[in-house]
């Protein structure tokens, strides 16, 4: 996707959406002579600036949005204290044994199968996909995941890809309760990317890493492979390349789009009201964010599993990630936003600047030449 | 007034609000402060020029390194004031006050001709040249019967621009 000679503080982004989106100085349609007013009035350029510094679109996808606090009054604040009581007294210390318990059972299990059985071994691979699938559910289990599945189970078939919209990294082990997919995730520090290399290297997860422009052309490959394979499990993407905080949707990128097989579509949708499940990762280690779910009294979502899509002859990459982030947007109550979630990150590329540059260059040199 | 982690009392956005001249309302002050402390994201009391440019659309404008000057390091405060001339209810001279202090950003008090060179180099980028630029700018001048050798003042872009004049409002959202 990017450009062989772009560094990696500038991204080339996908185009089509932003033009659209970034209004261009408006310069009276007719050619009309050039006059010093029409140079020293800056005010469109100067108002767009303010509107972006007073409000952005791409900002707003990341704010998370604290509950208001109900607890104001006297009769109120007693309950929520109570609340505080039973939720980090008793809830927190009985999730915490059962997710100890669980990962006990989990390791009894899968290092004997991990290191007796051979490496391409049908028993290794099923048993491990059932103990990922055991561990997920002990972790929904440890925040009293309330998860309701709407549509039909995913099943392992090749050439398909899942792909989601993206809020937490416990998207991916609400999904993975349901079925062991293997999931392409950005590579973590500390005991997730400990997690990432041993055991979910098991079901086939690919990772990389996003400042590494290299390592989208090794995981596009990978990825093909991957679906090409029979009984290999099936692939979820998260096509938003970063979490964003389940109100909208940035652009999806099409890495995921053009592999020529079928796309099947996931909506989630996270219930505020029990606990806000966006992690924010600038702000928040994930084990910070667990527990902070683990000391809430549920996380309630639900999760629709929408009908496969494949890519419309004269469609391309682009307008074909754009339609299923559609569908997934409608079907889970989100806003679009056309912008990259890798802007995060990066700065935006010079080249968008440049089209505007072009744009008033020319009318201004067009207008000199009026008399 | 405190620094941008504690809460904003009443007294606080009264001050803010007569720093503005009563441009923006309390409500507006009050969003204003909760985009304020959204862009500082360490709580320093300023929003430092990084922060503004993680605004996608503020780094695609072209005008944004010459903003940045004026709008770096500013308290919440003069963060207002700046923006007071973005409200509906700012005056033309007003407006047209902050135009000149964006093409006069080391604060003279006067705009040369390398000011407005810099300013269009800013608008055109690659797609002309600095000869072209000079051309340009020297007819136009010439034209309104400035010339490249004398600044340009305050007086002078009110005259330029004040008929039919300026529109450039942004409205703050209001929760």
């Amino acid at each position: 996707m990017a450009g062989l000679g772009s560094s990696s503080s500038e991204m080339d982004l996908d185009r089509l959406n932003i033009e659209e989106y970034l209004t261009v100085e408006s310069i009276r349609e007719s050619p009309r002579k050039l006059h010093l007013r029409d140079l020293l009035d800056i005010s469109p350029t100067l108002k767009e600036a303010a509107g972006a510094i007073v409000d952005d679109s791409f900002t707003r996808c990341f704010k998370s949005n604290p509950p208001e606090p109900w607890n104001w009054n006297v009769y109120l604040f007693p309950l929520w204290c109570l609340g505080v009581v039973i939720r980090y007294g008793i809830l927190f210390p009985l999730r915490v044994t059962i997710l100890a318990a669980g990962w006990i059972v989990f390791f009894s299990a899968f290092l004997p199968v991990h290191f007796l059985l051979g490496d391409h071994n049908k028993l290794r691979q099923k048993v491990e996909r059932k103990l990922v699938e055991m561990i997920c559910s002990v972790f929904v289990a440890s925040w009293t995941g309330v998860i309701k599945y709407h549509g039909p189970r995913p099943s392992i078939r090749p050439q398909q890809v899942f792909v989601a919209n993206h809020t937490s990294m416990i998207d991916f082990i609400i999904l993975e309760q349901m079925t062991a997919f293997a999931v392409i995730m950005q590579k973590h520090p500390g005991w997730v990317g400990f997690i990432q290399k041993t055991i979910l290297e098991s079901v086939g997860c690919i990772w990389f890493n996003r400042t590494e422009s290299k390592d989208r052309e090794i995981v596009a490959r990978k990825l093909r492979e991957h679906t090409q394979g029979v009984d290999k499990n099936p692939v979820l993407i998260f096509p938003e390349g970063t979490c964003v905080n389940n109100h909208y949707t940035v652009m999806f990128k099409k890495g995921a789009f053009e592999l020529g097989c079928a796309v099947c579509p996931v909506a989630i949708k996270y219930n505020k009201i029990f606990v806000d499940a966006f992690w924010n990762s600038k702000k928040q280690s994930f084990t910070m964010h667990l527990v902070q779910l683990m000391t809430s009294w549920a996380v309630v979502c639900d999760v629709w599993y929408l009908e496969p899509q494949y890519i419309r002859s004269g469609e391309t990459p682009i307008e074909f990630a754009e339609r299923v982030r559609d569908m997934i947007s409608v079907r889970a109550g989100l806003k679009k936003v056309p912008w990259d979630g890798y802007l995060k990150y990066f700065r935006p590329s010079p080249k968008l600047i440049e089209r505007k540059q072009q744009i008033f260059a020319e009318s201004v040199l067009q207008r000199l030449e009026e008399k | 007034m405190g620094n941008a982690s504690s809460m904003l009392t009443q007294y606080d956005i009264e001050e803010v609000q007569e720093h503005c001249h009563y441009l923006f309302s309390q409500q507006e002050i009050v969003a204003l402060y909760n985009r304020f402390c959204q862009l500082d994201r360490s709580a320093k009391g300023f929003i430092s020029s990084d922060e503004f440019l993680s605004i996608p659309e503020f780094s695609l404008n072209p005008l944004s390194q010459r903003l940045l000057k004026m709008v770096d390091g500013l308290n919440f405060k003069v963060f207002v004031a700046f923006l007071s001339a973005f409200s509906p209810l700012a005056t033309v001279p007003q407006k047209i006050e902050l135009i000149f202090k964006v093409y006069d950003v080391d604060g003279k008090g006067r705009v040369t001709f390398k000011d407005l060179m810099e300013v269009l180099g800013d608008l055109t980028g690659s797609f002309m040249s600095e000869e072209q630029r000079e051309i340009v700018l020297s007819q136009v001048l010439k034209e309104a019967g400035y010339s490249r050798d004398s600044p340009l003042l305050l007086e002078d872009f009110m005259k330029v621009l004040c008929k039919p004049g300026v529109t450039m409002e942004v409205e703050v959202p209001v929760d």
